[in-house]
C-alpha cells in the first residue's frame, strides 16, 4: 500500500483519531460550569487517553491567586465530580499542565500575559498548538472577551487552529444575539465558533439522526399522512435551588425552550442530509427553524410554581425561593403548540412543555401516530385500540418504545396496548460519556455538528422572540402550578380535540 | 433439585432441563419487579479449567459495565461424565423508584474433557439467540473452541497466553477464517498505535512515514506476540513487506522491505516489565528524526528528536487500564469490528514462518 501524502494511513482501524496538540484555555475558570463540568470532563478525557498528545490547559478568571491554588482548586473539583475516581499520577501529570491567569475580562494586561504564556508552551515543546478558547463565563463577557482576542490578535496563530467555544445562553433576544453574532463574527470566522448546547452532546440525542435514517421502517410513516401530533416534553423535578439569580432573568421559555428543545424538534423534523458533515446536517435543521409558523400566544402557556409536595417533603414554591424577587414574574413551566409549515409536517401539532418542580425528571418525545380507520375489535372489557405512539426517552431510561395493539390472552378479541422496548442501558456496552467530554473533543477536532451555526441560533430566536414580547404584555396571564404537579391545568388548553399530554 | 431465589442448581442434568430452569428464573423475576430489565448485548461461553474458575469468575466481575449479558461458564473438571448446572439471575444493586437495574444471567456448567468436542449441543440451547455470542477459552482446550466456532459470532483470544508466538499467531489466523477475532494481545497495544498514529499526523512527520528506517519494540518477556502484532500493523499499513525474524540473544531480529529502504525490526524483552504487553517502542526515519514511547507515571513517557538533533520529552496522558480494563474492552471490541487485525496479524504470520 502507498503511503498517501494527504492521508495518515496508521489511523485505519483506530476508534480515537489523532488530535492536533492544543492548548485549551478556559475564561471563568474558577465558575461553578468550570468546577462541575470542564474540569473533571477534562480529566476523564485524559484518563481514558483521549486527550490531544500534548495537552496543556490555561484557567482564567478574576481570582488573585497563585497557580498552585488554582491546581489545589481543579484538583478539588475533579476528585468531587469526576464520573470515576481519579487516577493520582494522571492527575498529578495533568495539573503539571494547567497555569492559571487573574484578571478581568477586559483588562489588556490579562490577554498580555496569556499570549505569553500561549507563547511559553509553543516553544517549550517546539511545537505550535492549537488554541481552543472556552468562553465559560456571564453572557455579558462573551463580546468583550471575543474583542479582546482580536485586539491582541490571538484570534489567528499562523498555520494552527484557533477555535473558540462560546456557552448558552447566546443572547436573550433576537436582537442581541444577532448582535452578539455580528461582534464574534467580526473577529472571527464562523468555523472557528463552536455555541455550545450541551444536549447535543448526549449520546440519545445524537441517536435520533440513527434512529431517523438507519431504518427504513419509519421513513414512510415519518410525515403528515400518519402521525397524528408530536409532543416533546423536558420536565424537571427540581426546582431552581442555587441557579435562582441566573433563572430568574431567563425562564423557561429562553432557559431550554429557545435551544434545547428547538434542537430536539429540528433533529425529529429535519430531511435526511447528504452527508452527516457539520454543514449539511446543520443547513437541514435550519430549514426546520425556518418552517416554524409565528406562534399564536394564545396557543402558549407561562406558569410559576406554587408550594407543593415532592419526593414526600414541602417545597416552596418559586417566589419563596431563595433569591427570587417576591414579585417575580418568571415563568418556571412553558408550554406551546407550534406548527412546522412544510410539505412534510403542515398541519402536525408539536406540542413543547418544560417546567421545573414537575412530577419526575423526564425528556422525552412521543410521537403519536393517526387512528386506525376501521375497528374491528371489541372494546367492552378492554381499553381499547389506542393509536400508536413512539416515544424517543432522553432521560433518564435513554431509549425508544413503540406502544402497539396485542389481542388479550381469552376467547374472545379484545386488544390493550404493550409495549416493545429498546433501552440503551440494557443493549450497549458502554456507558455514555458526560456530553461536555464530547463536544470538548469535537471542538478540538473542529468537528461543529453539534454545535450550533450562527443562522441557527438566530432561526431559533426568531421563533421565541415574537412569544417573549407578547409575554411581557402579560399576554396570556402568568398561570401557576403546585410544585410536585404536572403542570398547570391551562397547558390543556393547547390541546386539539382527542389529543393529551402524556403522564409526567 | 434445590431452588432458592433467582438461583437454580442440579445435578446430573440436561442442557434442556436448564434452559428451562433459565426461563423460568426470569419469568419469576418479572413478575417479582418490573424494574429488572434483562440486558440484551451479547453471550459469552467461557471455558475454563475447575481449579481457575474462581479466578475468571473474578476477572469478569472486574469488567463491571462491560459485563456480557448471558455468562455460560463451563468448568471443565477431569474425570467427570456428568454435567451438574447453576443458574443464577443477579441484579446490580437496589432499585430506585423510576431506575431500571439491569440482570446478569449466569450458567455455571460443570462438566468434563468428554464434553468439550460435542460443547456445542451443550450450550446451544443456552445462549439467547439474535445477540452475538463470544466464545472464550483461557486455558486451551483448543477442541472446545473449535466445536463452538459455529455458534459463535466471536471468539476471544489472548495469543499472550500461548508461549510459541508462532503457535499463537498460526492460531488467531486459523480462527480468523471462521469468525471475528478479538485478541487481547492486539487491544494491548492499542494505546500504543493510537500515539504512534498522532505523532505521525501532522504533515511534517506524516512525510517521515515512508523513511522509516528502524523499529525497536520491547516487551515483557513472555509478550514476543505482543511485539511481533505491533511491528505487523506497522507493516501492513505502511506497505512494508517483512521477512522471517530470526532469534539472536533472546531478541528476535529482522528486516522489513519498505518502498524507500528496508527497515530494521527488533524486537526484545525488558526483564523488568512485569505486566503483559509492550514495555516500549523506538522509530527511527533515515532522515534523522525519532520517536519513542515508554511506560512512566500517568500514560507514555515520550520523547520526539527532530532532523536538527532538538529534543523533547512529554508524558502522554492516560490511565492504565489494567488485565480487568482490557477484558472489559475485549468483550466491548466484540461488537465492533477492527479491520486492521487482521491486516497485522497476516504479516506478523510472515515474521514467524
Amino acid at each position: 500500500m502507498a503511503v498517501a501524502q494527504q492521508e495518515n494511513p496508521l489511523v485505519e482501524g483506530l476508534e480515537r483519531l489523532p488530535i492536533h496538540p492544543t492548548t485549551m484555555v478556559i475564561f471563568g475558570g474558577t465558575g461553578d460550569l468550570a468546577h462541575r463540568k470542564l474540569l473533571p470532563a477534562i480529566y476523564n478525557l485524559a484518563h481514558e487517553g483521549a486527550l490531544p498528545e500534548r495537552f496543556n490547559l490555561i484557567a482564567v478568571s478574576r481570582s488573585d491567586i497563585p497557580h498552585d491554588d488554582y491546581r489545589g482548586m481543579a484538583r478539588e473539583s475533579i476528585e468531587k465530580y469526576s464520573r470515576r475516581k481519579p487516577d493520582p499520577q494522571v492527575l498529578d501529570k495533568l495539573l503539571e499542565q494547567v497555569r492559571y491567569i487573574p484578571g478581568t475580562f477586559d483588562d489588556d494586561s490579562v490577554y498580555g500575559r496569556l499570549e505569553e504564556q500561549l507563547k511559553q508552551f509553543d516553544e517549550e515543546a517546539g511545537i505550535t498548538f492549537n488554541r481552543l478558547f472556552y468562553l465559560s463565563t456571564a453572557p455579558a463577557f462573551f463580546p468583550v472577551i471575543v474583542g479582546k482576542l482580536g485586539e491582541h490578535r490571538l484570534n489567528r496563530h499562523g498555520s494552527a487552529e484557533v477555535r473558540v467555544v462560546i456557552e448558552k445562553p447566546f443572547g436573550t433576544r433576537l436582537a442581541e444575539a444577532l448582535d452578539l453574532n455580528r461582534q464574534v463574527l467580526s473577529v472571527l470566522d464562523e468555523s472557528q465558533v463552536f455555541r455550545i448546547d450541551h444536549y447535543l452532546g448526549k449520546e440519545t440525542v445524537q441517536n435520533m439522526l440513527a434512529f431517523r435514517f438507519a431504518n427504513g421502517l419509519f421513513e414512510p410513516i415519518w410525515n403528515r399522512n400518519y402521525i397524528d401530533y408530536v409532543q416533546i416534553t423536558a420536565a424537571e423535578d427540581l426546582g431552581v435551588g442555587g441557579r435562582a439569580g441566573y433563572y430568574d432573568k431567563s425562564g423557561a421559555l429562553r432557559d431550554l425552550v429557545q435551544n434545547h428543545m428547538l434542537q430536539l424538534l429540528a433533529l425529529l423534523c429535519m430531511e435526511p442530509p447528504v452527508t452527516f458533515n457539520a454543514d449539511e446536517v446543520r443547513d437541514e435543521k435550519v430549514k426546520v427553524l425556518h418552517a416554524i409558523k409565528p406562534v399564536d400566544p394564545d396557543c402558549t402557556v407561562r406558569a410559576q410554581y406554587t408550594a407543593g409536595m415532592a419526593e414526600g417533603k414541602e417545597v416552596p414554591g418559586y417566589l419563596e425561593e431563595e433569591h427570587v424577587p417576591p414579585d417575580s414574574k418568571t415563568e418556571t413551566y412553558a408550554a406551546l403548540r407550534l406548527e412546522v409549515d412544510n410539505w412534510r409536517w403542515a398541519g402536525i401539532p408539536i406540542y413543547m412543555r418544560t417546567g421545573k418542580r414537575l412530577a419526575r425528571k423526564v425528556t422525552e418525545i412521543a410521537i403519536t401516530l393517526k387512528p386506525v380507520p376501521h375497528l374491528a375489535f371489541e372494546s367492552a372489557g378492554s381499553v381499547g385500540v389506542q393509536p400508536n405512539q413512539l416515544v424517543m426517552t432522553m432521560q433518564p431510561n435513554e431509549g425508544v418504545s413503540l406502544s402497539l395493539g396485542a389481542k388479550i390472552p381469552g376467547t374472545r378479541m379484545r386488544i390493550r396496548p404493550v409495549n416493545m422496548e429498546f433501552l440503551y442501558g440494557t443493549t450497549f456496552l458502554s456507558q455514555s460519556p458526560e456530553a461536555y467530554e464530547r463536544l470538548i473533543l469535537d471542538a478540538m477536532r473542529g468537528d461543529a455538528t453539534l454545535f450550533t451555526r450562527d443562522d441557527e441560533v438566530e432561526a431559533q430566536w426568531r421563533v421565541i422572540d415574537p412569544i417573549l414580547e407578547s409575554w411581557e404584555q402579560d399576554r396570556p396571564p402568568l398561570a401557576r402550578y403546585p410544585a410536585g404537579s404536572a403542570g398547570p391545568e391551562e397547558a390543556s388548553k393547547l390541546l386539539e380535540p382527542g389529543h393529551k399530554w402524556r403522564a409526567i | 433439585m434445590t431452588q432458592a431465589g433467582g438461583i437454580w442448581s442440579e445435578r446430573d442434568t440436561s442442557p434442556g432441563a436448564i434452559e428451562e430452569a433459565l426461563r423460568e428464573l426470569l419469568k419469576e423475576q418479572a413478575l417479582r419487579d418490573e424494574a429488572h430489565a434483562p440486558a440484551r448485548v451479547l453471550n459469552l461461553v467461557a471455558v475454563v479449567d475447575r481449579e481457575w474458575r474462581g479466578e475468571i469468575r473474578n476477572r469478569l466481575e472486574r469488567v463491571g459495565r462491560y459485563h456480557p449479558s448471558r455468562l455460560v461458564l463451563c468448568s471443565v473438571e477431569e474425570g467427570r461424565t456428568t454435567i451438574d448446572a447453576t443458574v443464577a439471575i443477579t441484579t446490580e444493586g437496589d432499585t430506585r423508584p423510576g431506575d431500571l437495574v439491569l440482570t446478569r444471567e449466569q450458567v455455571l456448567l460443570e462438566i468434563g474433557p468428554r464434553h468439550l468436542e460435542k460443547l456445542d449441543t451443550i450450550v446451544d440451547p443456552l445462549v439467547v439467540s439474535d445477540i452475538a455470542t463470544v466464545s472464550w477459552s483461557p486455558h486451551g482446550h483448543p477442541e472446545a473452541t473449535d466445536a463452538l466456532l459455529h455458534l459463535s459470532q466471536v471468539i476471544l483470544v489472548d495469543s499472550l497466553n500461548e508461549f510459541d508466538p508462532r503457535a499463537a499467531v498460526e492460531r488467531a489466523c486459523e480462527l480468523s477464517e471462521d469468525a471475528y477475532v478479538v485478541d487481547l494481545a492486539w487491544l494491548r497495544s492499542t494505546p500504543w498505535r493510537e500515539r504512534v498514529a498522532s505523532t505521525f499526523d501532522p504533515m511534517p512527520w506524516r512525510e517521515e512515514l515512508g523513511r522509516i528506517s528502524s523499529v525497536k519494540v520491547s516487551h515483557q518477556a513472555q509478550s514476543p506476540v505482543a511485539g511481533l502484532l505491533f511491528c505487523g500493523w506497522l507493516a501492513a499499513r505502511l506497505g512494508w513487506e517483512p521477512g522471517s525474524l530470526l532469534s539472536a540473544s533472546g531478541a528476535l531480529r529482522g528486516q522489513a522491505h519498505g518502498r524507500r529502504q528496508d527497515v530494521a525490526l527488533r524486537l526484545e524483552p525488558d526483564p523488568t516489565m512485569s505486566v503483559p504487553g509492550l514495555a516500549g517502542i523506538e522509530i527511527e526515519t533515515a532522515s534523522g528524526m525519532s520517536f519513542s514511547l515508554y511506560r512512566g507515571p500517568g500514560g507514555l513517557t515520550a520523547r520526539r528528536t527532530d532532523r536538527k538533533g532538538r529534543s523533547s520529552t512529554w508524558t502522554v496522558l492516560g490511565a492504565s487500564r489494567g488485565e480487568a480494563g482490557i477484558l472489559g474492552e475485549g468483550i466491548r471490541q466484540a461488537l465492533l469490528r477492527d479491520p486492521v487485525y487482521r491486516e497485522a496479524l497476516e504479516r506478523a504470520e510472515v515474521m514467524v514462518a
